[in-house]
């Protein structure tokens, strides 16, 4: 295989990843108002996720920077074109990451009130533009024949693009409504598996009209094969949920998750980033890549370490393993 | 003002701000875990209280420095997409080494620090935080390597067809003299703002007399680390003049607003009058020290600026590569004197606390809790005069910053983003030193009572 296919399907990775982990924790941060009544029941909430979300956002940071490294044409292009999206998102993860740090260190309703919106707004605000940006990506958007962005901050917000973000925005609410009821325990183990049962069918109903649009935008039959198995997960994960296996259920909302994404990526390849104005100026694994040094490289560093970080991260949830209940929460 | 200045001056504030809680992170980690290490090791509980006071602080910090450092991840390429294309088959590499090397050993461990005092083995636990602040040093390590590239490229090749430079050699750029330098001196700079901390809030609580058993050892290590580590700044700041000099000579003539070369020259430690070297009103100078710093020896010659220009123009064609000479000139100096003047509090500390001594004059209390901005003061000059100083270069003699802007990207929306972050930014910083007052004033915390339990099941006494 060549490096250039390597690194797209490694950077794809990094996005399932991202998706799969961070997903959850948007959907807890979206759920906080719903589901948490009291403030000792928003910490139970933001505690499930309190030792593992810096670590899961950092899947994002290292698929910024592998698309820096190996398609610095991609990253250039991507982030100048999508520009005030991404700094709505980057505003997003401030605030949120703040806020999860600062909400408890200091008593007062309105202290707390206000970093609790903070992580409602931080969490749905990326939840919904990934997709929207995911979207854009597929489909192509307006790149000159310098691959420079050339369209514009409102043709991002077309209706294809928009029901990309309700995807994502659906999808995390779910998977965080299960992850939530696989976390804790009681009442609130309870709540959300109810929750998860009601969003259910409106996710299934969205995730399927994305999904369909995609295959008939740019159809690819390994893509459509892999969001025909997304579904199927999706399903799964329903049923589980109604049977109240929750791990399974669980595992199924993120096996979704990571095969949409792959689906996504699959369709994409080889282009990076398609141009609407003509295919002469898509951008490409090929025109878009590092050197090969300096892919090999990288590689080299990724075979390596990956599975280290995989390692300890994945020793971190079974550390954290346990159930949390309002009790164990200190008054 | 046009996209290109807003640009430059969205990246100053916006890098400048992430490196007022790089230093604390970096250097209090390491504390934090001395401390912890002193209570696994004595088993005295001033230290584990001292660790938990200590450990707040430095979180609530933390919390600032990760979720600044995301919008320096991105922002290379929404602002400078024609430096990204030009410089990412070299400069993305070490990016992404610290994402995937660093960054989640960081963050994953500080979780488990945060989250795990109760449910890790004590030697675990404890490990956990020397984990974390390894990640700390990597990070920098990194980050340091890709700007040391930009100062002074190795171990690449520009490729005219494609209009980019290519990575030949990642040992050389791993390597390169200039991190090698940068790295030492980067870290003891940090170590010794992670010391002044310590001594601006030890002081605070001493002046009331306030739990003196903690905050009086604290004070004399955080006295220790200012001036240990101010010895080290000193040392790789030396050595960094010396490759500075020969890499980019032209900062070290701007450094010293020298025109003319000069054999031997000296340093002025401040100068009144114009700074174009037209005339000048006043000077305070050290004869032959320039000379010394430069090239090691004290009869060294020092090119001067007009010099250098001439040079320039030779090889890279007409143009102007002198950077803003008087910005260039003050932060040096700032630099240094901001650096001295912890170190001087420092050493006025330890002097007056020696052998158990009770009594300090009063100005060391005011004069210890100020120690806090010295370092902050002189981190942000030492980067604002390195990046300044090699302008108009973005890539030493590769690229120049204005070649390295995004040609798409319009003004107005440069403008808005540098409006909406600087005003997080503020806001964020009321928010965080408020929070660091809280805490510091509030003292260390009495310990509560051994959980009870399996580990397991234990309430979360650390959770957010
Ligand atoms: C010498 C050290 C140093 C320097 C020059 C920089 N940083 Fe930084 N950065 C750190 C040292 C550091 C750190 C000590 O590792 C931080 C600070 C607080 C923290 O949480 O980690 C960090 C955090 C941090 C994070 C968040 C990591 C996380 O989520 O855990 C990112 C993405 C960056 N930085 C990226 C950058 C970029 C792209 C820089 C260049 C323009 C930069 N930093 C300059
Ligand atoms: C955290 C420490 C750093 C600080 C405080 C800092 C500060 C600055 C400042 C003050 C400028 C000058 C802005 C101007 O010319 O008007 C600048 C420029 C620049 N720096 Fe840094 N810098 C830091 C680290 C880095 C690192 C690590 C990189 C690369 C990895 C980098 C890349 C650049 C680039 C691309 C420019 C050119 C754009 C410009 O001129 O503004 N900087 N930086
Ligand atoms: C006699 C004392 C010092 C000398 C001779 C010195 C020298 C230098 C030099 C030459 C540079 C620029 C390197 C380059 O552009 O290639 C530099 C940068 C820097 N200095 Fe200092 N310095 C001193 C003290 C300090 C102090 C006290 C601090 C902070 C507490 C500090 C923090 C920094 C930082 C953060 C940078 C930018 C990063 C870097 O390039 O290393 N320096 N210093």
């Amino acid at each position: 295989m060549e490096l250039t296919t390597v690194w797209f399907a490694l950077i794809a990775i990094l996005w399932a990843g991202y998706f799969l982990l961070e997903g959850f924790d948007f959907g807890v941060g979206i759920l906080l108002p719903v589901l948490g009544r009291d403030d000792r029941e928003r910490r139970l909430l933001i505690n499930t996720i309190g030792p593992v979300w810096d670590g899961n956002e950092v899947w994002l940071l290292v698929a910024g920077g592998a698309t820096f490294a190996a398609f610095p044409e991609w990253y250039a292009t991507l982030f100048s074109g999508f520009y005030l999206p991404l700094l709505l998102i980057l505003v997003a993860l401030i605030i949120r990451g703040v806020a999860f740090e600062y909400r408890g260190k200091r008593d007062g309703a309105v202290w707390k009130k206000r970093w609790d919106l903070s992580i409602f707004v931080g969490s749905l605000v990326p939840a919904l533009l990934w997709g929207v940006a995911f979207g854009n990506i597929v489909r192509g958007v307006r790149l000159d024949e310098r691959h420079e962005y050339v369209g514009g901050f409102v043709s991002l917000l077309n209706p294809y693009a928009l029901l990309g973000g309700l995807t994502t925005l659906t999808l995390f609410t779910l998977h965080g409504a299960v992850f939530l009821a696989l976390k804790t325990d009681g009442e609130m183990r309870r709540r959300a598996n109810k929750l998860a049962a009601t969003i259910g069918l409106p996710a299934v109903a969205i995730a399927a009209a994305f999904l369909i649009c995609t295959a008939i935008i740019r159809f690819d039959g390994i893509g459509v094969g892999l969001f025909a198995v997304a579904a199927v997960a999706l399903v799964a994960a329903l049923v589980a949920n109604r049977l109240g296996r929750e791990g399974w259920a669980f595992i199924a909302t993120g096996a979704t998750l990571v095969l949409a994404v792959l689906g996504l990526f699959v369709t994409l390849f080889p282009n990076v980033l398609p141009s609407t104005i003509g295919d002469a100026n898509s951008l490409t694994v090929h025109n878009a890549s590092s050197t090969p040094y300096t892919l090999k490289v990288m590689t080299w560093v990724a075979v390596f370490f990956t599975p280290i970080v995989l390692l300890y991260q994945g020793w971190t949830y079974w550390i954290f393993r346990k159930r949390l209940t309002v009790e164990k929460i200190p008054a | 003002m046009d996209a290109l200045d807003l640009a430059r001056w969205q990246f100053g504030v916006i890098t400048v701000y992430h490196f007022l809680f790089v230093p604390i992170t970096i250097g209090m980690s390491v504390l934090v875990a001395g401390l912890q290490t002193a209570w696994v090791r004595t088993g005295k509980e001033q230290y584990l209280r001292a660790t938990k006071f200590w450990g707040k602080l430095f979180l609530i910090n933390f919390a600032i420095g990760v979720v600044t450092g995301i919008v320096q991840e991105f922002q290379f390429g929404m602002n400078w997409s024609d430096y990204s294309r030009f410089v990412g088959d070299i400069f993305g590499a070490p990016l992404a080494m610290e994402g995937l090397l660093a960054f989640f050993l960081e963050s994953t461990f500080l979780g488990l620090w945060i989250f795990g005092w109760d449910r890790l083995p004590r030697k675990l636990h404890l490990a956990t935080i020397w984990i974390a602040a390894i990640g700390t040093w990597l990070s920098a390590y990194f980050i340091l390597a890709a700007n040391s590239w930009m100062q002074h490229p190795v171990g690449y090749e520009f490729n005219e067809a494609r209009g980019r430079a290519e990575l030949k050699s990642i040992g050389a750029v791993l390597t390169n003299s200039t991190t090698l330098v940068t790295f030492p001196h980067t870290i003891a700079a940090c170590l010794l703002t992670g010391g002044a901390v310590l001594v601006a809030v030890s002081a605070w609580h001493l002046k009331r007399r306030n739990q003196v058993d903690v905050f009086r050892p604290s004070l004399k290590l955080g006295a220790w680390v200012v001036l240990i580590a101010g010895v080290g700044v000193l040392i790789t700041g030396d050595l960094q003049a010396r490759i500075m000099t020969e890499q980019q000579p032209m900062k070290m003539a701007a450094a010293e607003a020298l025109y003319d070369t000069a054999k031997p020259a000296g340093f002025s430690i401040f100068t009144i009058g114009s700074l174009d070297g037209s005339e000048e009103v006043a000077s305070v100078r050290i004869p032959s020290l320039l000379s010394f710093m430069a090239t090691g020896s004290p009869g060294g010659e020092v090119e001067g600026i007009n010099n250098i220009q001439g040079e320039y123009e030779q090889k890279y064609g007409p143009g102007d590569y002198k950077p803003n000479i008087p910005v260039t000139y003050w932060s040096f100096r700032l630099m240094i004197g901001f650096g001295g003047l912890a170190m001087l509090v420092a050493l006025a500390a330890l002097w007056f606390t020696r052998k158990g001594r009770s009594t300090a004059p009063k100005w060391l209390w005011p004069a210890g809790i100020f120690a806090i901005g010295a370092p902050l003061a002189a981190n942000s000059f030492g980067w604002i005069f390195t990046e300044l100083g090699r302008q108009p270069w973005a890539v030493f003699g590769l690229l120049k910053t204005t070649d390295g802007v995004s040609p798409t990207v319009g003004a107005g929306t440069v403008a808005t983003s540098f409006a909406v972050l600087t005003l997080l930014y503020g806001v964020l910083a009321v928010i965080e030193v408020g929070l660091f007052l809280k805490y510091a004033r509030a003292g260390a915390p009495e310990l509560p009572a051994e959980a009870e339990g399996e580990p397991d099941d234990r309430p979360l006494a650390f959770a957010y």
